[in-house]
């Protein structure tokens, strides 16, 4: 039945081939990103939460603000 | 630059602060009944509106819908403003929000009694009312995506990202769920039928625990943990992959809901596949959470905040390493249908939603009422009150599920079934039972505890409607520097459009063969139709919430189909199931599984045991349900039934339903008569005969196709 089921669709060998890549490739690049990503970006992204209300500058405008 | 000054609203999420205790004690209250109800029949009151298959969606309704919706919206709505250092963009459509989904839940608290159901788990409300949630849902997405594009902070915080999932993804699943044929304002046939339904029904089903009662209170953890402990989240580059990978990866899950059943195997294997796969960022996140705390769990000795988050995210941890392994074939086999489920579910629901929730509560309302908890030591008492209720609740069950299972499958040395008789298992598992409705005592009575601390508490503070804030505006065009995630953080929309991507690959690749499933499901041509009176019938089986003990799946394992098919040899095949709509597979074996009871019972045996089950079955837990001897069917109903059916395809023949009744009066006659027989007298319009109809219809076509092939 299964068989029955994927064969009506018209090229569906390449549907397990493309989310494997689409996979692959996603994690691969979040994974890089997350290792290379400026260090003090995320030292601010990271205070968000407990330095609201007294903090005035934006990331960009400040870079040093968070050491 | 200059600063600007502005107003946090605050009185939108006293509100919800509110609506969230209230409908926590009403939810909890109703859960307990049900409890109470599953060894002491008693408690269903004898009337129809308040019998364990009406009483059990409203607890999970409330529960989901009212106490954990109304708690994500006021955490929401607090921590975005603040995150974003802006207002919320719009106070009417933070109201119209309120009461909206203050209104939605006073509808289902009103028809679900009244058994107006579509008996779609936690999908149970009627068309009308998942119009009107599409258009709340609507109004709160609105006003957030607002609220982000006003922001002075250009950098979305993770906590965010988990809100706009969850508002992009609930929108998707509740619109697909919720397609169906009304045949009236207060009845309607989902759209889908069988295999096809139950595949929708469980996308839906899982990803409503994943995306309502998990991304935002991730979102919610992501905030408040930071927060309370008043230290940075452990590392926000896991956050990062934390998020991604679980809205990549949630969305596969949902068929290891139904494993060995009808559905397809190769898209069993898929929902096993993901969740496995599950563990890892569901892990990642509460190593996340957990490891925030380094260096202050000296201070998790003394706050009664972090105390409940700490709990809470253990007992997240522990629901998603055990969700995993029941969506294991060999684990799932024992624990599927039996009460291992309803453990698994409160260990999260109680434990991670419940004690988030109540963490959250006690650190926001002391801060809104600018003043301090009134008693540390009545949330300590409600902290241990809390923890033993859960261990009460999920220890017992535990127990009685694996008990359960062993003994439905054990067979003695002469190759018969030891417990042949259900009952046998439920009367087994009762004193468990009734640990747990002790478990859930002490929890009611935890959270009756902390209602009394926080109202002591808002009396002695002063609220604070507007909290004034100042912040500089944010520019927009400024370039980032972080690489591309950076640059998404800053744009929100794009952010919400490749979440939307990501969690609808999923779907598409689960969805797309199932809708052609309906072509390729091997035809069994003795299904038909279900006949006019048995249409009835099952409206009445979908009213009384039967579907919530009784399943109506027979999987293919030797000790079940010697139990519910010995004479004939049958499992449960997909093409019985192509007029089901809705499917009625259930998800809980209170009683026995019916998908093949028909011919199994005489009449009368179904007539006496209806009106009075203990008498037929000795020690049975079912409730009574004398009201179908009184109430008679609407045969005015029936035309609009099947025109409603023929519309989504059904092969009633055209102009069918004008001599519709007339086939179901004679079937009605023909019971009357058998039942006369017995010496039992009844109207042919009662409900019971309807019901005894379609009880005795089912799993007939299916012995009728092997009795022909003989």
């Amino acid at each position: 039945m299964t068989k029955n089921i994927l064969q009506s669709i018209d090229n569906v060998a390449i549907w397990p081939v493309i989310s494997f890549v689409i996979f692959f490739l996603f994690f691969i690049i979040l994974i890089w990103y997350v290792l290379t990503v400026d260090k003090s970006f995320i030292h601010y992204m990271k205070g968000l939460p407990v330095d609201e209300g007294t903090d005035n500058k934006t990331f960009d405008q400040d870079e040093t603000q968070h050491p | 630059m200059e600063l600007q000054q502005f107003n946090y609203d605050n009185r939108i999420v006293r509100a919800f602060i509110i609506a969230t205790v209230v409908f926590g004690l009403v939810g909890m209250l109703v859960g307990l009944t049900a409890a109470i109800q599953l060894f002491y029949p008693v408690f269903n009151f004898d009337t129809q509106y308040t019998t364990f298959g009406r009483i059990r969606p409203l607890h999970t309704n409330a529960v989901i819908f009212a106490f954990v919706g109304n708690a994500m919206f006021a955490g929401i709505y607090y921590s975005l403003q603040r995150l974003l250092k802006t207002r919320m963009y719009s106070d009417t459509l933070s109201w119209i929000n309120f009461w909206g989904w203050q209104l939605i839940i006073v509808a289902a608290a009103i028809t679900l009694p009244l058994g107006i159901t579509t008996s779609k788990e936690y999908a149970e409300l009627e068309w009308p009312i998942d119009i009107a949630i599409t258009l709340v849902w609507v109004v709160f997405g609105w006003n957030m995506i607002g609220t982000i594009l006003r922001r002075r902070e250009k950098h979305m915080y993770v906590a965010i990202w988990f809100y706009i999932a969850t508002f992009v993804t609930v929108a998707v699943l509740h619109v697909v769920n919720s397609f169906e044929m009304p045949v009236n304002a207060f009845k309607s046939y989902s759209w889908y039928a069988g295999v096809q339904d139950a595949l929708v029904q469980w996308w839906y089903g899982h990803n409503a625990v994943a995306f309502f009662l998990t991304t935002p209170f991730l979102g919610l953890m992501y905030y408040y943990l930071p927060k309370a402990a008043n230290r940075p989240v452990y590392s926000y580059r896991l956050s990062i992959i934390h998020f991604w990978s679980l809205i990549f990866i949630y969305i596969w899950a949902g068929p290891h809901h139904l494993l060995y059943t009808a559905l397809p195997d190769w898209a069993q294997s898929l929902g096993t596949v993901f969740s496995v796969m599950l563990i890892a960022p569901s892990w990642g996140g509460m190593l996340n959470g957990l490891l925030t705390l380094r260096g202050a769990w000296d201070r998790v000795r003394e706050d009664p905040v972090l105390k409940f988050m700490v709990v809470a995210v253990t007992a997240y941890g522990m629901a998603t390493l055990e969700g995993p392994l029941l969506s294991l074939k060999n684990v799932n086999a024992i624990a599927h249908f039996t009460d291992w489920i309803v453990a698994h579910v409160h260990v999260g629901g109680l434990g991670w939603n419940g004690f988030l929730t109540f963490g959250m509560l006690y650190w926001l309302v002391p801060r809104l009422w600018q003043t301090k908890l009134y008693s540390t030591s009545l949330a300590n008492t409600h902290f241990w009150l809390g923890t033993l209720g859960i261990i009460f609740y999920a220890v017992p069950m535990y127990i009685s599920g694996i008990t359960q299972s062993l003994m439905w499958q054990e067979f003695n040395e002469e190759g018969f079934l030891v417990y042949k008789n259900f009952l046998e298992t439920t009367v087994q598992i009762l004193p468990m039972h009734m640990l747990r409705a002790a478990g859930g005592a002490l929890y009611l009575t935890g959270a009756i505890i902390m209602t009394y601390n926080l109202i002591r508490t808002a009396r002695q503070g002063s609220f604070l409607k507007e909290e004034s804030a100042e912040a500089a505006p944010f520019v927009r065009g400024t370039r980032s520097n972080g690489g591309w995630h950076h640059v998404l953080e800053s744009k929100p929309v794009l952010f919400t459009v490749l979440a939307f991507i990501a969690i609808l690959i999923g779907g598409i690749i689960e969805m797309v063969p199932t809708f052609l499933v309906k072509s390729n499901v091997p035809t069994i041509t003795s299904v038909k139709p279900y006949t006019p009176l048995e249409l009835h019938g099952r409206d009445i089986y979908i009213r009384e919430g039967c579907v919530s003990c009784h399943t109506q799946m027979v999987r293919p394992f030797r000790s079940e189909v010697e139990r519910y098919d010995p004479l004939h040899g049958e499992y449960s095949k997909a093409g019985e199931y192509v007029y089901d709509h809705p499917f009625l597979w259930g998800s809980k074996r209170t009683g026995p599984d019916l998908q093949r009871v028909g011919g199994k019972y005489s009449d009368s045996w179904h007539f006496n045991h209806m009106y009075q089950p203990d008498a037929v079955s000795a020690n049975s837990i079912m409730p009574p349900y004398p009201w179908l001897f009184e109430q008679s069917i609407d045969k005015s109903e029936t035309a609009a039934k099947i025109r409603a059916l023929r519309k989504i395809g059904v092969p009633y023949e055209e102009g069918y339903e004008e001599v519709a009744n007339q086939d179901l009066e004679a079937q009605a006659n023909k019971i009357v008569a058998n039942l006369k027989a017995d010496n039992i007298e009844i109207s042919p319009d009662a409900e019971i005969v309807a019901l005894i109809a379609y009880l005795q219809r089912l799993g007939r076509d299916v012995q009728a196709s092997k009795e022909a092939s003989r």
